[in-house]
């Protein structure tokens, strides 16, 4: 397996430092047991709604992709990330494909399990997007604003 | 109409160069086709029968004449010398080769149109009503709002990988010519008591395996809300959705397992926690998107037209298709026209590069350089001078467009069954054409008067059938082609899901059934009612009897 | 008996295997195999991905006509549309 994590705008391949997993369901049965794990994996249908007291204390969250057809996990990253403000790492696992990559970075991923080498072409396809999203880009309407105010 | 800014033009030109990239490495063979299919899908590129079949967008079925020649030009250089306007309000080319979309792409982008998410898992393209900007009877442009939600659905990072396609409409009139009730959600714009415009929010319609009515969540949205609530529903979906069964996929499934108070509740709760993040425009930017919607400059014209009066009175079939091809405008002295695409015996919805092209010119010339795709597959001018009008029917009679069947019997929906489709379990076109044939005589049609047909190939149901006054399905029974007729279904304000009649029938059978069940209204029928509205009065038995008595 | 079709990657068009082991728009010119003797010619023939966007066996006479459940879809796949015969292979024979 290969990581890619990203930063700066760039994906750059990541030393793969051992984490000490714990499934959400596992840990929510016996959180002593697990206290000295630095990671929580989330299936994709885990409900979400009290999830942020679990996320405190690990460093990197795991979520998954089944296929690259199931996408519910890129809801999951960006609720972690805009509502429950989660600022540790959030990691992509499973089908984890070039074309996505970009999805995944704007919904608040910045950890990739990616087998098939660079991706960085990718994350450049897009100069602009229309929509806000867990990534902070300035969307298309804010920038015609701006550019407006500037004029 | 919209025009692209750099922002639109930038993102529609990569999203090329994106496909030309991925087109070459799958040609070059590092992408397998089980890799691709999903990227040229996404990029509204099949594999049908007998080739390639490339869906492009027209953004809530609005052209200019300029793009509409552009459709001309990609019909003449790359396809077969025609296209096919569908039940979307989108043209699909049914021959191009694999190796021509980037350059169809690039001359699409060069007008700015594309066939961005026209396939696949994500939000469609956005339909409307045709008459946008110019029915009487509308409260704003529902196009603005099209158009807000074209630019938040594009490439949106959350829902491109939602359970199944999602379809949404919006229509602005209290008649609905956008099917909003059959829509994954409809939006319906409207005035509060207090006078301010709003949506009613309707999810959860659908036709194809299951089919729906869709289910009031909101009775009434602030417009600026739109988006948010918009996010809020596609999560809920994306989260919930089913995704264990392609069938039971669909948003309609959750919404009646769930039962739509309880949808409605996940939704406010979802909306609740993300209203405040930074999801709505802000006026400017929807004012800015308003002003493109601005209406043409219209002259100030008397309402009646002495020279129109005087062409109606000494030319009987120009009067007859101004009864059932035009309908009343906005604006003193000017008409919307509807032109078919349903000449007797045609192939519904198909359209030649020669009459794309004259259809640009009279658009130019006539119509403010505005043409409408209508999800029923026919055109329409939305803004002709009435003094004009007989000029038109001229030019558009030169091109067999000019057919007097609007919402009459011959002006069937029809999706194009296995003729072209690689879903297919049975032709649809030649039921069509055989309907219209058999009732090629316009007086005859004209007394029947609303009737709307509508046939599919497979229960997909792009066609339609569940919300035809009278549907057929296709069915494959051991190789042979068989149809099932239902009856009662209406796509409009007043929606309802046709019910099934009876078992499978030969084409042949299919055909004579129609005939017996108007047959059947036209003695039953009371003054002033339509097909649909005795069927509603009488029920479906004494339309069964009728049907199966002299079989 | 079985034939080999599929669509030709670069432009979509209705192909067979024909008995030279190249691709024919001729349904007629399709090799036509044994049951048994399919499945080795099909799954090479799946692995010309540069050639072929999808590859399958049909049912055929032995004259080569298609037959069994998809015989309306394969008989208007080798000709072209019904309601258009001035388009495919139907369009080009017999002139
Ligand atoms: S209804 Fe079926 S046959 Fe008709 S176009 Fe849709 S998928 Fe094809």
């Amino acid at each position: 397996m290969k990581l890619l994590k990203f930063s700066g705008n760039l994906l750059a391949p990541a030393l793969e430092e051992p984490l000490s997993e714990v499934m959400l369901d596992d840990w929510r049965a016996n959180r002593q047991a697990h206290a000295g794990a630095t990671a929580l994996a989330i299936p994709n249908d885990a409900s979400l709604g009290d999830i942020v007291e679990d996320l405190s204390g690990f460093s990197t969250v795991i979520l998954t992709f089944p296929t690259f057809k199931d996408g519910r996990a890129y809801s999951q990253a960006r609720i972690i990330r805009e509502r429950f403000f989660y600022t540790g790492e959030i990691r992509a696992r499973g089908d984890v494909l070039r074309d996505q990559i970009l999805f995944m970075t704007r919904c608040g991923f910045d950890a990739f399990e990616f087998e098939s080498g660079d991706a960085n072409d990718a994350l450049g396809e897009f100069s602009f997007a229309y929509q806000a999203s867990a990534d902070r880009v300035e969307p298309v309407w804010r920038q015609r604003l701006s550019r407006a105010a500037a004029a | 109409m919209y025009r692209y800014d750099e922002f639109d033009a930038t993102i529609v030109a990569e999203r090329v160069s994106q496909f030309r990239g991925q087109v070459e490495r799958r040609l070059a063979g590092e992408l397998t086709e089980d890799q691709f299919k999903p990227l040229r899908l996404m990029n509204g590129l099949y594999l049908q029968l007998h080739a390639y079949m490339l869906r492009v967008a027209i953004p809530y079925g609005t052209l200019s004449s300029k793009q509409m020649r552009m459709l001309s030009a990609i019909a003449r250089k790359y396809d077969k010398g025609y296209g096919h306007f569908t039940t979307r309000q989108n043209i699909q080319f049914n021959w191009p080769a694999l190796v021509d979309v980037p350059d169809i792409l690039d001359d699409l982008a060069s007008v700015e149109m594309h066939a961005i998410q026209t396939s696949g898992n994500c939000i469609r393209n956005v339909t409307s009503d045709q008459y946008a900007g110019a029915a009487a009877d509308e409260i704003e442009d529902p196009r603005i709002w099209c158009e807000v939600i074209r630019q938040w659905s594009t490439f949106h990072p959350e829902f491109s990988f939602l359970p199944r396609k999602f379809k949404i409409a919006v229509t602005a009139s209290d008649t609905d010519r956008a099917a909003v009730k059959v829509h994954d959600i409809g939006l319906r714009l409207h005035k509060n008591d207090a006078g301010e415009a709003g949506f009613e929010v309707i999810v959860g319609g659908g036709l194809g395996r299951t089919p729906y009515v869709g289910h009031t969540i909101r009775e009434f949205l602030p417009k600026k809300y739109l988006l948010s609530y918009l996010e809020a529903i596609l999560r809920v979906y994306n989260l919930e959705g089913r995704r264990d069964n392609l069938y039971k996929a669909r948003i309609k499934i959750l919404v009646n397992s769930e039962g739509a108070t309880t949808f409605a509740d996940m939704v406010e709760a979802e909306w609740a926690a993300i209203k405040k993040n930074e999801i709505d425009l802000p006026a400017e930017e929807i004012d800015r998107i308003r002003d493109y919607f601005a209406p043409p400059a219209f002259d100030k014209l008397p309402e009646t037209s002495a020279a129109l009066e005087e062409r109606r009175n000494s030319d009987k079939d120009f009067a007859r298709w101004l009864r059932t091809n035009t309908h009343e405008h906005k604006t003193p002295g000017y008409a919307i026209v509807n032109i078919s695409l349903k000449p007797i015996g045609g192939i519904p919805g198909d359209a030649s590069d020669v009459q794309m092209a004259a259809v640009a010119d009279i658009a130019e010339q006539y119509s403010h350089d505005e043409i409408r795709v209508t999800h029923e597959q026919n055109l329409v001018l939305p803004h002709v001078k009435r003094d004009d009008l007989y000029a038109v029917w001229k030019a558009l009679d030169a091109q067999a467009l000019a057919t007097p069947n609007i919402g009459l019997v011959s002006d069937i929906i029809a999706c194009p069954g296995l003729d072209y489709c690689s879903l297919a379990n049975t032709r649809s076109i030649p039921i069509a054409q055989r309907i219209s044939e058999r009732f090629a005589d316009l007086n005859e049609e004209e007394d029947i008067g609303e009737l709307k047909i509508k046939i599919s190939g497979c229960i997909n149901a792009c066609g339609h059938h569940h919300v035809g006054h009278i549907g057929i399905l296709g069915v494959d029974k051991k190789g042979e082609e068989f149809y099932q007729i239902t009856l009662g279904g209406s796509g409009a304000e007043d929606a309802s899901l046709g019910e099934i009649v009876g078992r499978g029938l030969s084409s042949g059978d299919a055909v004579d059934a129609v005939e017996k069940l108007i047959g059947f209204y036209r003695q039953r029928r009371q003054s002033g009612e339509r097909f649909l509205d005795t069927y509603r009065r009488l029920g479906a038995e004494p339309f069964k009897e009728a049907l199966y008595e002299a079989a | 008996m079985k034939a080999v079709t599929g669509n030709l990657l670069s432009d979509g068009s209705v192909v067979y295997l024909g008995d030279d082991d190249q691709w024919t728009s001729d349904i007629g010119a399709a090799a036509r195999f044994e049951d048994d003797d399919a499945l080795p010619v099909i799954a090479a023939a799946q692995l010309r991905v540069t050639e072929i966007a999808d590859a399958y066996l049909i049912d055929v006479e032995p004259s080569g006509a298609p037959v069994g459940r998809a015989v309306i879809r394969e008989t208007i796949r080798s000709a072209g549309p019904t309601v258009r015969t001035d388009l495919g292979l139907q369009a080009e024979c017999c002139g």
